[in-house]
Order: structure tokens, then sequence, then C-alpha cells
């Protein structure tokens, strides 16, 4: 071991990643230089567009086709940039092997599992069909899979998320590497399962003796595995250091920023005696059909029974894992979803209301989707988005009035004005997310269902989102209900909390109640898995 | 699978006995009639033949007695080729039809994938470009003005192939190329834009970056996914190519089911346009399901159990 330490498997030499657009060169990253060392964990930190995954992309040989890669990235001494292709195919996938931030697209759809791991065994290994079954049954088990031998025969999509992850590490270290690069493996994963992906990234460093070189944005995931640390800005090395130091001694401001950048600051309760505005009663959604004449029964209960209330001014959040039900709760109860049970808005049930029935009340029951890139059209100015529940809402707005609204309403979101003729396309994923909120609030609703706000948005971009969410809280007397499977972020947001298990809830109270004193086991590893990864992680290598 | 398949047969028994019921009348609903010429026959002839072939009967009768021929399989005296029963003309042209469009469908997919495939691969190079500009053209132009250049050019000119009837494997040749031209440019089209946004997948990364031949990449993860939309378009291409050989058969006089469908309805000749019509929804019906279950076996993500 003290032999190879000396040695760096990957070095890096003042790289520069240009991609050539309609708008002429794009440079996303300038001159970067970094190594990783035999057996070391490295962490690349940094914002979305800071570089950081296109120079893994370019010493992996993957950059888009218009992008070109200047410098150098030598492994063991080879440089990978001027490599022929054959003989680049010869070290990924065999010494250089990568796994991705979406385990959901990574695997071939159409192939199973077993078919997939084997490729690279009998490209890169030559062995045999019955061989290389053997070997990725074995790399099942090394991943602890539940239930290998079934796992190998079957296609990704009958697999969760965490599962195909560690389908993905498994691959990963089908030819014994030297260097695993990990790009955000865990950011599309509940915080449990990226708990135990990177448990078991540790576990089979400290077994194998691969070098990892880890790329993320979220430092908490940095702090808790790396031994040293990049921060990378715009294309640019910010600072670099061994992990304490950066976190205990940050040189720049910009890491002072991204450290300081988790969510802070608290939600007062409502007053005592808040009217109730909207309330739901043992409300229920099933999908799937029940068994016919010729068909199973398909049924899946989404949410089984929930009751709540929701006070004016007040917020509740919604926190759970991915397919808890939490934003199918939602939905229903702006019956966006067929749904059983009471759902009372003012006095008047809505549930059951048809589409038209609906519509009087949708100004007032306002909704932001998750994703800010796929719910806002494409084809709309910003100000036609803004503008277009006025539309329906207020019909008989004359132009200038409306136009004052949507001007209204972006400088409410800290948009320009000047915003409102451009395309959604041209904005950044915070921004999108800004223009989706003045969309719900030009309505001036009492009720906002926020599905996921800022799950898509840097650390620093979402506490920008946070602060104007609380600001226009206050200002426009708003009740939120806020789904999130982010901890900190409904911390920061919610005076009530909801945990959402498999369609019921399993515990709800004042937000420091939940916080402070979880009452069941399930929102104690919620509760670690998000805040104390470092010492969950020691406790498993130690 | 197979209870899959007979469910989906069984539900299209009544789309199919809409059909017939709609043609039956839509037919009826046209002036004339199959026994009117130039010159008008004598009231007794007219009657005669009228009361031969059971037209004197109310609609409503004569539609329960076709309906119940049918159901034996005996789709009646066609009007205009009197000798011959109706299912015994389709037996003789229908084979033919089938052969031609099967053929045409075949080299469709085959040369619309391969070109498609091509053109992605070079995507925004002479090649892509050269491909879209021929799969434009090919749709653009209608094979009644693609046939009779390519008999002028290959039959009358060249001498390569014959210019009509059926004698041997050369006849097909013209008529099968005439056909699925347009069909090899749509395919070719779905298949390009297809094909490129598998290349762009995050799973063809991913096979990128674990060092796979590039023939395995495109041919194993790319072109699979690709071939999905083309697929789908299978079942409507079929049918096209079987309505659609009506122009090419008669231009190339090959004797298929095409040119009884036209002067079937030219000579208001029922029994005959009920049986194509039969025929034509019967055949849609099947491709379409054939195309679902090919789908399902390239898209585990689909299987129907």
């Amino acid at each position: 071991m003290e032999s190879k330490v000396t040695q760096p498997v990957l070095e890096i030499d003042d790289i520069r990643v240009t991609f050539d657009t309609a708008d002429g060169p794009v440079n996303a990253v300038r001159g970067v230089s970094m190594h990783v060392m035999a057996g070391e964990t490295v962490a690349v930190v940094g914002e979305s567009g800071s570089g950081k995954s296109q120079i893994m992309m370019a010493a992996m040989g993957l950059l888009a086709g218009n992008g070109r890669a200047e410098g150098a990235v030598r492994y063991r001494g080879t440089d990978l940039l001027t490599l022929a292709p054959r003989a680049l195919n010869d070290l990924r996938g065999a010494k250089i092997t990568m796994i991705f931030q979406e385990p959901m697209t990574s695997l071939d759809p159409l192939y199973r599992i077993g078919d997939q791991l084997i490729e690279p065994l009998r490209v890169h290994g030559g062995l045999s069909v019955k061989a290389a079954m053997a070997r990725a049954l074995e790399l099942l088990k090394l991943v602890q899979i539940p239930n290998p031998e079934a796992k190998l025969r079957a296609y990704p999509h009958e697999m969760s998320g965490g599962q195909r992850q560690r389908v993905m590490i498994a691959m990963a270290l089908a030819n014994d590497p030297d260097l695993l690069i990990a790009d955000e493996p865990t950011t599309a994963l509940d915080v449990t399962i990226q708990a135990e992906i990177l448990e078991l990234l540790a576990e089979l460093q400290a077994r194998l003796g691969m070098s990892i070189l880890f790329i993320t944005h979220d430092l908490t995931i940095v702090e808790a595995f790396a031994d040293r640390v990049y921060v990378m800005r715009k294309g640019l090395l910010e600072e670099e250091g061994p992990t304490e130091a950066i976190f205990g001694n940050p040189q720049t401001d910009y890491t002072r920023m991204l450290l300081a950048a988790e969510p802070d600051g608290t939600k007062a309760p409502v007053a005592e005696g808040a009217p109730v505005l909207l309330q739901g009663d043992d409300v229920r959604v099933t999908f799937g059909t029940p068994a016919g004449l010729f068909s199973k029964d398909t049924t899946l209960t989404a949410v089984d029974g929930i009751s709540l209330a929701l006070h004016k001014g007040q917020t509740i959040g919604v926190v759970g894992e991915s397919g808890s039900g939490k934003s199918t709760l939602g939905r229903a109860l702006l019956q966006l979803l067929p749904s059983e049970g009471r759902i009372v808005y003012q006095g008047d049930r809505i549930d059951g209301l048809d589409r038209a029935g609906m519509r009087k009340y949708r100004d007032e029951l306002q909704m932001v989707f998750q994703d800010p890139y796929g719910s806002l059209s494409p084809r709309m100015t910003v100000g036609e988005i803004v503008a277009e529940g006025l539309s329906v809402h207020e019909p008989n707005l004359t132009r200038d009035l409306r136009n004052a609204k949507v001007s209204q309403a972006l400088k409410d979101v800290g948009l320009e004005e000047s915003f409102r003729n451009r395309f959604p396309h041209e904005f950044s994923g915070g921004q999108r997310q800004r223009i989706a909120i003045a969309r719900a609030v030009i309505l001036r609703p009492d009720v906002i269902v926020l599905d996921e706000p800022t799950s898509a948005l840097d650390r620093s971009v979402q506490k920008q989102v946070i602060e104007l969410l609380r600001r226009i809280q206050v200002e426009y007397g708003l009740s939120y209900i806020f789904i999130s499977h982010d901890l900190a972020v409904v911390r920061a947001l919610s005076d009530y909390v909801m945990v959402m298990k498999e369609g019921v809830v399993v515990e709800e109270g004042p937000t420091a109640q939940i916080f402070d004193t979880p009452a069941t086991a399930y929102t104690r590893d919620l509760m670690r898995a998000a805040f104390d990864l470092k010492s969950l992680l020691l406790e498993k290598a130690g | 699978m197979l209870s899959y398949a007979i469910r989906r047969l069984l539900g299209a028994i009544p789309t199919l006995f809409f059909i017939i019921t709609a043609a039956f009348f839509m037919m009826r609903l046209a002036p004339g009639g199959p026994f009117d010429q130039e010159r008008a026959l004598e009231a007794t002839v007219m009657a005669n033949l009228n009361a031969t072939f059971g037209l004197d009967e109310p609609l409503w009768k004569q539609y329960v007695i076709y309906l119940g021929n049918l159901v034996r399989g005996d789709m009646g005296p066609s009007f205009v080729y009197r000798d011959l029963k109706v299912h015994q003309i389709l037996a003789i042209g229908l084979p033919v039809s089938i052969k031609l469009g099967g053929m045409a469908l075949a080299l469709a997919m085959l040369v619309g994938s391969a070109l498609g495939s091509i053109a992605a691969l070079r995507q925004n190079s002479a090649v892509d470009y050269g491909v879209i500009a021929v799969a434009t053209f090919g749709i653009t132009i209608p094979n009644f003005v693609v046939a009779p250049v390519l008999l002028l050019v290959f039959a009358l000119y060249f001498d390569i192939f014959p210019a009509g009837g059926l004698n041997g494997w050369q006849s097909y040749v013209l008529p099968v190329i005439a056909l699925s031209l347009p069909q090899i440019a749509v395919v070719a089209r779905l298949i390009r834009g297809a094909m490129i946004e598998a290349l762009r997948s995050d799973h063809v990364r991913t096979a990128r970056a674990y060092g796979l031949p590039t023939r395995m990449i495109v041919i194993k993860h790319a072109l699979r996914a690709a071939c999905l939309p083309a697929i789908s378009y299978m079942g409507p291409a079929a049918a096209a190519l079987l309505t659609g050989s009506i122009v090419v058969e008669q231009i190339f006089g090959i004797p298929g089911i095409g040119r009884y469908f036209v002067q079937g309805a030219l000579n208001r000749d029922y029994t005959l346009v009920m049986g194509t019509v039969i025929v034509v929804a019967l055949f849609v019906v099947i491709f379409n399901l054939i195309v679902d279950l090919l789908y399902a076996l390239l898209d585990p993500r689909v299987r129907y159990d």
C-alpha cells in the first residue's frame, strides 16, 4: 500500500473543454489541474455549470459531439486525450470506470441486468457467457442487492433507483478498476438510500483499494467521504486541499458561501385559532384497475387515508421518500387526481368536482411543480406563461391591467420585467422556478401546493428560492403545502410536518417537535441520513 | 402473451362487425346498381336479375342474409364476374397482393433502417443530408409517377425487367420498388430521428464509458431502441401497402386484389366491394396485433401478461 500511494493514478493537467455552439464557442472548463493518488478519495465540488462533470466526460472520451478538450489527462502516464479509440476502450470500463447521476436511465431498459453486467466482463476480460454470468452474480452479491439470482434476470424498470445504482456500482467494479469516477451518484436518490450507497462505496473501497473520484454539488457528502477536495466554479479551480482544511478553514468566499448554503431559519407556528382553509379527511388515492375477467388486480393505494387541516398562513411540510405518496397527496388535495374522502376548501366540498366545477377554485388553489425544465411550455414567452392563468380566471382584464399584473408578479419573485418577452430556455433552473412561482402568485391564491420546488436546484439557489417563498408568504398571506424529500428545506420552511411512508402518515406534529424528538424509528433514520451522514459512514467503516 | 392476443382478436369482432355494417349500407347509398348499363335493360330482365341475386328483398333482409352467409364463409357471388364467388376471387388475388405488399414492407424496413441509421451516425454530414433529401423525394413523389418512370427506364429502355404480368421473380422487382419507395422514406426518417435520440441516451453513454466496441453499441443498444417507432409504423404501413398497391398493380398489370377494389366500386359490385373491405379490415386488425406483440418483444416495459 505504501509504495502505491506515491504514484498518481490520474493526473489532469491544465484541461480545457470547449463547446462549439450556435452562439460561438463556450469555454466550460478553462484550465484545471488535479490528481488522484492510488487508494485516495478525491471530491470535485461545484454548482451546476461549474464544469466539474465535463472534465470527467472529456477524460473518458464522452464529450458531446460539439465538445473538444485540450491539455492532458494521464492515467498512469498515458494521455487519454490523445489515445486511439481502441486503446481508450481497453482502459474504459476496465481500469477506469464510471457511475452516473441518473440511475433510472443509465442502464439499457431493453436488456436484462445480467446481460448488461456481463458485457464489460466479456469485452475486457474475455470471459465466456457462463463464466461472466457467474461473476455477475458475485458482483451483485458484493453490492448487497437482495435476491441477486432473480435480479440477474430482471429488467432495469423492475428495480428501484437505489438498486439500479448498486447495479451500476457492480458494473464499475467488474474488472477490478484502479479508479472509479462517481458523477453525482446519489443526487437522484432518497437520503436514506444515499447513505446506503455511500456506505457501500466506502466499504468497497476499503476492501478493494481503488481510488474514487467523486463529483458532487453536495458538500455534506464530501465531508463524510473524501480525503481531499477540489472546489470548482465557472470552469476554474477555486480552491483545493484536504477535506478538514476546506471545511475548517475555507480560503475563498465562494467555498464559504457553499458551506453556508445549507438552508437556515425556521417558521413560527400560526396563531391559535387561525381559520382552516383546506381540509382533507381520510383522503385515499388508488391507481390501477381491480381484477377483471382477463386481467390481474393492478390496484395500488398511493395515499391511504390521510387527514390534514391547513390553517391560514401555515406551511405544512410533507416529507417522505420517493414512492411514499406525498406528491399524490398534494395532487389529490387540489383535485388534480380523483380521490376518495372529504376535501373541503373554505367550507365548500371540492372532492369529486369535475374540471368545470373545480375551475372557480383553481385561482385560489395553485401548484408549483418540481421540474423547472418540464413544467414551462418552451414555446411561450415568460410573459405569456405568467399571464395564462389570468386569461382563464380574469378574462375581462384589459391588456394594460394584465401587463401590469405580470410585471408585478415578476417583480414579486425577483425577476426583471424585461424578462417577459424571453423564452424559458434562456433561464437557469432557479430563474425558471421563480417563473413557475410567479405564474402561481399572479392569481393571488390562498393556497399553493409546492411539490419539491427546490429539489432540482443548487443549494445556493435553493436558499434564494426559500427566501422568496418566505417573503411572498408574509406579503400575500399565503398558506403552503410543501412537499419535499429534503429535510433541511422542510425544516426551514414549515411550521408543521407530516412524515409519510407507503401512503400513510407515520408521524406528524410541529416542526421543532418532529426534528428534535422524532418518535418513530423511520423518522429517526431519515434525520440521521440527512443530518448525520458522517457519523453514519464512520460507524460503518469503523 | 397468448391470452392477450386472444383478447385482442375477440375485441376486434365488434370493430369488424361495425365496419361490415357501415360498408354494407354505405355501398347501397351510392346511386346506381350492379346491372345499370348505358342503355337501360328491359324492366323484366332487370327484375329477373334482381330476383336471382336477391336484390328484390328489403335491404335489412339482404343484410341479414349477407351476414348469415358470411358467418359460413360465403361472401356471395360477384355481380360482375358472375362465374365466381367473391371469396374465390379473393383467394386468387389476395396471395399475390400479400406477397407484393409483404416484400415491399420487408424491403422498406430493411433499407429504411439501414439508411436511417447511417444518416444518424453521420448526423449533419453530406451523407445525412443526402438521405434526408432522398427520403423527402420518396415521400412527395406519388407512386403513379414513380411506377411509370421505373417501367420506362428499366423495362422499356434498358429491358432489364419485364414491363408487366407475373412471370418469375423478375416481374416483382419493379412493382416492389415502386410500392416500397415512399415507405422506405418514412422508415428512414423515423429511424434516423429515433437513432439520434438513442445515441444520445444515458445508457448508450454508459456503454461507451465501459469501452464496448462501437458496432456493439450501435446495433445492440441504439438500434433496438430506435426500431420501436418504426415498428409502430408497420401497422399503418401494411395497410397502406395493401390498399396502395391498387395503383401499382394496375400499372404493372398484376392480378392482385387492388384491381377488384377499383372495378368493384365502379361497377357497384356490392359483394366484391364488401369482400375487399372485410379483407383489408381484417388485415389491419391482425397487423396491429402483430405490431403490438413485436413491440412487446423488443421492449420489456410494455409486456402483456
